[in-house]
């Protein structure tokens, strides 16, 4: 048997000659089985691959405490790692494998490794929340550790030594004293099942006896082998899940409400019956589809449809215009949290100066450049999803709920997509396909439209804020209030199938809404009195609304730092004091330090300022004459246990308004780095997503419709807005870099968090006018230039 | 209706109505995967291939306009080696998600075949269609660099 080392063939494979279900099988059964990998013709395997599916249910959840759902060693002595997360492309899938490489004693281009699809690999979530590295690495790691441990046991027996006579080097073991001697993985176990039970009472705990390798003795952790999802994706020979094609196929597409809110009251099917190739128009509620055997077919019956609507008796929602001043005049739609330290009353009163400023920030959407997908195949009265949601396993179980089918019978494959960084349609998309594949009875492929995917996504959640800040005689801040109120009422969930928007439009209720939830900032400053509230506020249309919320890349985190570093900077401003040192005399006077939170925060604004060559003096500038203004600004902080500081350095353009950011710093701290050139990139790509919601990124509606539907009404970074220069420095594991034991924390987000801050304080310092509210685009800014007159 | 299409070196013959989008066509009746959906109004570059030297969008191209050469994706490489620009973009670990990377790439081929050595100002302005989501736009001009410095153009369309 041949083991293709290029990952993306197995991926073919996976879902090309029924390695699923060899796969359920190698799990299910005891004794010895070979997964066969081999590449058959495209179609055929297809057809063999559904046919094997009929037979393959029920789809039993791979036991996380066995060492066989990790790990297979194959009889080339090669390995394939089975992970149950999902990589969006940051190099998650690269990094994960770096790990168990070094854990398991075997060369990188010897493995592979398959990711998030529920019936192959071990339940743990998912991604999300730049948890991938910083939690669910460490099972990976413990059970590669442990099958190393297991397959020194065997070979001690093979050779009948002590296990402490025998060494590993390159899936190979050899005896300590006679190095001729030896064994392979593969000579040992290759093809066949460890059948070793591992322990642990969740996913995330899962352990065997071995304990993981220090820092110091890891070798693939470290360094960066390319991505191996990388030459698929540029050569066009990835099979992505847009890509995958059954059997008797049809393609659907939906069609929305016009007005959000809006009752359907009649169809005409005789609009679109004679469209050809129409197979059905499906309806369920205010949920409608259409269904053809030819996409462009289906497309076309989605825009000719006839239907007619009854708009909702009162506005779903305020204009984006009005949205702010709705928000503040608002109820909370829970009572709202306040945190207090020391007496921030008193504090204020006795401050020589005290400022306050309000923030606002838009709703944003995650509009992925794919709009969302799936495939649903009902086979067998089973249900199998072919999708790039990130979360398969809620997918899963959120389907399986919905459409009232036990969990066995339901499977999602997770295959690559457009990433949007969180909580996207793409879920929305795997219950639609689901539902139509079951009435139709054949499968059903369904992408949304652009207008769909930009109207209709899951938003960011919009945000107001209010602070407050009093500072003593020498410029340093004794008390502080923040106040921040965010609208997030109908929040989409992990597997909840009422969060997501067929279940809405079919007139299915959740008891009550999901509230998300109005965040606090993470930063380390040393502040004696202050007052932190939030509250979360609804809007009038609760549900089968195109506002429903839904985690978008740390999801309150840059609305929080932009308002929180800004104001930062304000004060900075307020006290005559460098913008820099400001911030370093706050992180300096902090007292606790647990987890070296104080000293990486110190280690990262300093580390920064030193890459940018930042000069002393505080903001704004002297203003200049010419047409371009030129400026810096900085913002720091943490996103979990991860700490950044980035500074930009920004042109505004006088006469246009036009803000480029000429130059990017990052210095950014995730404690042990997997895959250096791999976490640069993500790196700077979260920056330069945060620069697009800092410079364009915003949702507008009217009082029926979201108006921001496609890439003019709603624009997003592009080649010219790309910085000159962007720099990164990796201040990890400071103040012990060197440490054994150091862990390594999330880095999807972090460098995400602070950007729109740190541009806004950047065009304050050049022009001296202070923008309080993103996207700073050109308009924006130019009206704010006359107003003061720059 | 029955059209016949030349695509990465091979003709073939499909049955679509003349009002068939180009990039239905290339991912439903031929197969192909690079090609992406991306918005369908020629706003984003997604669905991006050649035709005849110039970068083309088929969301918005029917199947009845076509005239001439198409390439894809798939047809950049030559005899199993990759195009210079393929290659760059593997040195640079240019995507992350890489579903928007086809039009970068095609929109990338299109400009070194007409200007071997543009200016960053240049590659700015040729490349400003090309969208993308997860805004690797800071490396795909560094890639598209890294072609101009070491390569003349070696793709399909260079000897058009």
């Amino acid at each position: 048997m041949s083991m293709p080392h290029l990952p993306r063939a197995i991926e073919t494979a996976f879902e090309t000659n029924g390695f699923a279900a060899s796969r359920r099988s190698f799990l299910q059964n005891s004794g010895a089985l070979v997964i066969s990998l081999g590449l058959g013709s495209r179609d055929n395997a297809f057809a063999a691959a559904a046919e094997a599916d009929k037979m393959a249910g029920p789809y039993v959840d791979p036991d996380y405490r066995q060492l066989d759902s990790w790990i297979v060693i194959h009889p080339d002595n090669t390995a394939t790692f089975f992970v149950g997360k999902t990589d969006g492309g940051q190099g998650t899938g690269t990094a994960f494998r770096q790990m168990m490489c070094d854990e398991l004693d075997i060369a990188f281009d010897k493995t592979s490794l398959i990711m998030g699809s529920t019936d192959t690999t071990p339940d743990q979530g998912g991604s999300g929340g730049s948890d991938a590295i910083e939690r669910d690495g460490w099972p990976m790691r413990r059970v590669a550790a442990e099958a190393r441990r297991v397959l020194l046991e065997l070979a001690g027996r093979h050779f009948n030594v002590p296990v402490t006579q025998l060494e590993v080097r390159n899936a190979t073991i050899a005896l300590r004293s006679d190095a001729a001697k030896s064994v392979t993985y593969a000579e040992l176990v290759g093809g066949k099942r460890f059948n070793v039970a591992l322990n642990g009472g969740n996913v995330d705990e899962t352990a065997g006896v071995a304990q993981v390798k220090p820092v110091d003795r890891l070798q693939v952790v470290g360094t960066s082998p390319h991505r191996y999802d990388i030459p698929g994706k540029v050569d066009g020979s990835l099979k992505w899940a847009v890509d995958v094609k059954l059997p008797r196929m049809v393609h659907a597409r939906n069609v929305r409400p016009p007005v959000a809110g809006a009752t359907l009251r009649d169809i005409d099917e005789s609009s679109v019956a004679k469209i050809p190739g129409f197979v059905r128009v499906v309806r369920h509620g205010n949920y409608v589809a259409v269904v053809c055997e030819r996409e462009e077919q289906a497309i076309q019956a989605a825009r000719q449809l006839q239907i007619q609507w009854q708009p909702p008796a009162t506005a779903p929602f305020p204009a984006s215009d009005q949205l702010f001043d709705y928000m503040r005049r608002a109820s909370p739609t829970s009572p709202g949290r306040a945190e207090s330290q020391g007496d921030t009353e008193a504090g204020l009163k006795a401050a020589s100066l005290v400022i306050e400023a309000e923030y606002e920030v838009p709703f944003q959407g995650h509009t992925a450049i794919g709009p969302a997908h799936a495939l649903a195949d009902p086979s067998n009265d089973q249900m199998t999803i072919y999708s790039n949601d990130m979360k398969s396993y809620g997918l899963r179980n959120g389907v399986a709920q919905f459409l009232g089918m036990p969990r066995e019978r339901v499977r999602v494959v997770y295959m690559d997509g457009p990433q949007a960084y969180g909580r996207t349609a793409a879920d929305d998309a795997g219950f639609e396909a689901a539902f139509l594949a079951r009435e139709v009875g054949r499968p059903v492929r369904l992408q949304w439209m652009r207008n769909e995917e930009t109207g209709w996504d899951t938003k960011g959640p919009a945000y107001v804020f209010k602070l407050r800040g009093g500072l003593d005689k020498a410029g340093k801040l004794v008390a502080l209030e923040y106040d921040a109120c965010a609208v997030d009422y109908n929040h989409l969930g992990y597997n909840e199938p009422d969060t997501v928007l067929i279940s809405q439009l079919m007139g299915r209720r959740p008891k009550a809404p999901a509230k998300g939830a109005a965040e606090t900032p993470s930063v380390q400053y040393a502040i004696p009195n202050k007052r932190m509230a939030t509250r979360v506020v609804g809007l009038p249309l609760t549900w089968e609304t195109p506002l429903r919320t839904g985690n978008l890349r740390d999801p309150n985190g840059p609305q929080v730092t932009f308002a929180f570093e800004s104001f930062m900077d304000e004060l900075a401003t307020a006290a005559k004091a460098d913008p820099v040192q400001f911030r370093l005399d706050l992180l300096n006077d902090g007292k606790e330090d647990e987890a070296f939170r104080k000293a990486r925060s110190l280690a990262v604004v300093r580390a920064a300022a030193k890459a940018y060559g930042w000069e002393p003096r505080p903001s704004p500038k002297k203003p200049s004459a010419g047409q371009i203004l030129a400026g810096r600004g900085i913002a720091y902080t943490y996103r979990g246990r991860t700490v950044v500081a980035v500074i930009a350095e920004v042109e505004v353009n006088r006469q246009t308004g036009r803000v480029w950011a000429k130059r990017l710093v990052c210095a950014h701290d995730c404690g042990l780095v997997i895959n250096p050139e791999g976490l640069r990139r993500t790196i700077e790509c979260g920056m330069l997503h945060g620069l697009s919601r800092a410079l364009w990124e915003e949702v507008r509606f009217d009082t029926e419709k979201v108006l921001s539907v496609d890439w003019v009404t709603h624009p997003s970074l592009r080649h010219s807005d790309t910085p000159e220069t962007i720099d990164v420095v990796m201040v990890n594991g400071d103040p012990h870099p060197d440490r054994t034991d150091l862990a390594p924390y999330g880095a999807g987000e972090a460098s995400h968090k602070p950007l729109i801050a740190a541009i806004a304080n950047a065009i304050y310092d050049a022009t001296g006018v202070r923008m309080h509210r993103p996207p700073f685009r050109k308009e924006r800014v130019l009206a704010a230039l006359k107003a003061e007159n720059v | 209706m029955n059209f016949k299409l030349h695509v990465n070196g091979a003709t073939h013959e499909v049955d679509a109505a003349p009002s068939t989008p180009l990039l239905y066509v290339l991912r439903n009746d031929l197969g192909l995967h690079g090609p992406h959906f991306g918005c369908g109004l020629g706003q984003c570059g997604a669905c991006s291939v050649i035709i005849d030297g110039a970068v083309t969008r088929s969301c918005i191209m029917t199947v009845s306009q076509v005239r001439g050469q198409i390439t894809t994706l798939e047809g950049l490489s030559k005899n199993g080696k990759l195009d210079p620009v393929q290659q760059a973009w593997i040195d640079e670990q240019v995507p992350q998600c890489g579903y928007c990377q086809n039009g970068q790439i095609m929109t990338a081929r299109a400009l070194l075949n007409r200007n071997p050595n543009p200016s960053d100002a240049e590659i700015r302005v040729a490349m400003e269609g090309a969208l993308c989501r997860c805004m690797t736009y800071y490396r795909v001009q560094a890639a598209i660099k890294r072609v101009a410095r070491g390569t003349t153009p070696t793709g399909p369309e260079a000897a058009k």
